[in-house]
């Protein structure tokens, strides 16, 4: 359940952006976590909201990009996508692919009064 | 979802009266919230593991300064990983006995681990997460400072460790957990893997970040193998499907077979270290 972790770091990198911003309140918090990132997109929405009481982050929506897995296949000669670093090409079922995008987890913007 | 009224519009084309109205400064703030055209945007554009990444960068400059490699061992709980590194302690007992080494244990609870690496006699200092489910950069640099590796070679960061000093190890004992620690970069030199022939061979196919950020991965256990149904060449081949540079050794850490390719490993490696 490192999600908790994560969401605890995600509260701290907002919490620093209202101190220097001086907002008190996040209507919308977009986050980006791509496929191969390795969290657990609902986990982290439920720790997410489980420790946003209290805090700025109380009430905000959460939107959270996922952009799939990026890989380059040797096979192919290109660029497969992939949602899971098990995934084999899903044009000729190749393996291994090299992972080369969707590693992110990002705090994007915030939406605030 | 409508920030508004969650009716499932983006915009302000929802089923309600668009007027609505915060009150800060007022008690509690309202349970109503603004209208998209009254919010302001902030970027952010934040690595949400770039404050673990900054401290575990300076973790690496740290253990560079001092001669220290560091390794990462990463497994489920019981797979031998305190069992292995009381065995590396022996055996670099006999090979390497001037190279320091010491031993960073992470777990939730309990100094049962410490306690058992200082009896096999190497420093340990134990680190407990609580509920945390993994190290992170911030404990790992709190424990090696504690250390007595980070006396040995006192030339701080920046100053490249002089070659009259001795080399030294550290092994990080994760806490035993096949997913979460695989995000946490400590400064490790590298991440090793220990994967034990009683968990099952398919263990890379359901734990995949894992053995995709190893460098290593260590078959623990196989003076086992006779009484399970784990296929070795099968499980190298799926942890190789997902990270082909994957190298692998085979051991036994309670019976001794493998051991000697493993410390030919890590000493090659600090060579490896010595002349970057």
């Amino acid at each position: 359940m490192h999600e908790l972790s994560l969401a605890a770091e995600i509260l701290r990198i907002v919490q620093d952006a209202a101190a220097r911003d001086g907002f008190r309140q996040v209507a919308l918090l977009r986050l980006e976590a791509g496929a191969l990132c390795g969290v657990e997109v609902d986990a982290l929405r439920f720790a997410l909201s489980a420790i946003a009481q209290g805090t700025c982050l109380a009430g905000a929506r959460i939107d959270i990009e996922q952009p799939p897995g990026r890989a380059w296949c040797i096979e192919c000669a290109a660029e497969v996508e992939i949602f899971s670093r098990a995934d084999p090409c899903p044009q000729c079922g190749a393996v291994p692919l090299r992972p080369c995008g969707g590693h992110a987890l990002r705090v994007l913007d915030l939406l605030v009064p | 979802m409508c920030v508004v009224c969650g009716c499932g519009q983006v915009n302000e084309q929802h089923g309600t009266p668009a007027v609505v109205e915060l009150h800060y400064g007022q008690g509690v703030a309202s349970a109503s919230l603004p209208s998209l055209s009254a919010l302001r945007v902030v970027q952010i554009e934040a690595d949400v593991l770039g404050a673990n990444q900054k401290l575990a960068d300076r973790n690496r400059a740290h253990f560079a300064a001092h001669g220290v490699t560091a390794y990462n061992l990463l497994s489920s709980p019981g797979s031998g990983k305190t069992t292995l590194l009381c065995a590396t302690i022996a055996a670099l007992g006999q090979r390497a006995p001037q190279l320091p080494l010491a031993v960073i244990e992470g777990d939730q609870q309990t100094r049962l681990d410490a306690d058992r690496i200082q009896a096999a006699g190497a420093a340990a200092i134990q680190v407990n997460t609580g509920r945390g489910c993994h190290l992170d950069a911030q404990m790992v640099g709190d424990a090696f400072a504690r250390l007595d590796l980070h006396s040995h070679s006192h030339s701080h960061i920046g100053t490249p460790a002089a070659d009259h000093h001795p080399h030294a190890l550290l092994f990080i004992e994760n806490v035993g957990n096949l997913v979460c620690p695989a995000l946490w970069d400590l400064g490790e030199a590298a991440k090793v893997v220990i994967l034990s022939v009683t968990e099952g061979d398919d263990k890379p196919l359901k734990y995949p970040d894992m053995f995709a950020a190893a460098q290593l991965m260590v078959l623990n256990k196989i003076d086992l193998l006779p009484y399970v149904s784990f296929d070795v060449a099968r499980c190298i081949a799926w942890a190789r499907g997902i990270n082909p540079d994957l190298q692998v050794l085979q051991l036994s850490a309670t019976r001794g077979d493998g051991i000697e390719v493993w410390i030919d490993w890590l000493l090659q490696s600090i060579d490896e270290a010595r002349a970057a």
